[in-house]
């Protein structure tokens, strides 16, 4: 019996050289999947479920509505949309508890609503109250 | 004259650490990547300037795609009636408290509509909303 001559030193490593190939093609395959998006948006928090009326004292209150063709109404007084953020912004600074009611009419073009948010968050408005469009 | 003292200067990039590099990118990418992806609809987006990125990662993001023929798609599923949206959104927000929504609403359509999906949206108590849009606008 001669069992011991058998016992070799034989090198079990594992080949590296490809190893910077294979690292490479999964580089490759996630430049490729990878997508990074540069979509964006302005944020908002709708109002909670159900008809719960918070009171907001009248003061504290800037009551804004856009109608069907786009025009603006801030208590009471048509104003252009570009002029929005100029009026709230100096609102804000007069009362910095204003809470801004945002109605629209159910015709009023997205476009235009977008227009008014850009135009609020322009402003630095925080506290942005959505009200249903009428029907 | 006599040239004898040009030194033979080696100019080649090391390369010892090539694949260290490569790994910090592979790392990065694959970090990086959110395999699941939807085509969603095809869609115009309104126009604004103060446009941010959604804070957070995009894998807490569940989109919602509306067109200008009021077809309605949440992530890969095909919103038929809009009171389904209502289900769809909250079982998203059962596996997952922490999600936001993306609106990607076609600038065309009307408050009317918009206001169901937000509705809709307040029933399944999913409120951290983003309307989606691309830069430019006049202002």
């Amino acid at each position: 019996m001669i069992l011991g001559k058998r016992r070799k030193n034989r090198d079990v490593e594992i080949p590296s050289a490809s190893l910077s190939d294979i690292v490479f093609l999964l580089l490759i395959f996630f430049l490729v999947t990878t997508s990074i998006d540069t979509e964006k948006g302005l944020d908002l928090v709708l109002p909670p479920p159900g008809n719960v009326e918070i009171k907001i004292p009248k003061k504290n209150l800037a009551n804004m509505l856009v109608n069907a063709q786009g025009q603006v109404l801030l208590d009471g007084q048509e104003i252009n949309i570009r002029d929005i953020a100029r009026i709230i912004k100096q609102k804000i600074a007069e009362n910095d508890k204003l809470v801004i009611s945002l109605k629209t009419d159910a015709e009023t073009d997205y476009q235009t609503y977008v227009k008014v948010l850009d135009q609020l968050k322009k402003a630095g408005a925080k506290k942005i109250s959505l009200a249903e469009p009428e029907q | 004259m006599k040239f004898t003292k040009k030194s033979k200067v080696n100019v080649s990039i090391p390369t010892t650490s090539m694949p260290d590099i490569i790994f910090i990118l592979l790392i990065f990418f694959m970090v990086a990547t959110v395999i699941r992806q939807y085509s969603g609809l095809k869609v115009d987006l309104p126009t604004a300037t103060k446009i941010q990125k959604v804070p957070g990662s995009k894998r807490h993001i569940v989109n919602i795609w509306a067109d200008r023929n009021h077809q309605v798609v949440c992530d890969d599923i095909n919103v038929k009636k809009l009171s389904n949206l209502r289900s769809i959104v909250y079982q998203k927000l059962v596996e997952d408290p922490q999600i936001q929504i993306a609106l990607k609403i076609d600038k065309r359509n009307k408050m009317g509509f918009v206001n169901k999906i937000h509705q809709e949206l307040r029933k399944a108590s999913a409120l951290k909303v983003h309307y989606f849009a691309v830069p430019g606008g006049e202002f």
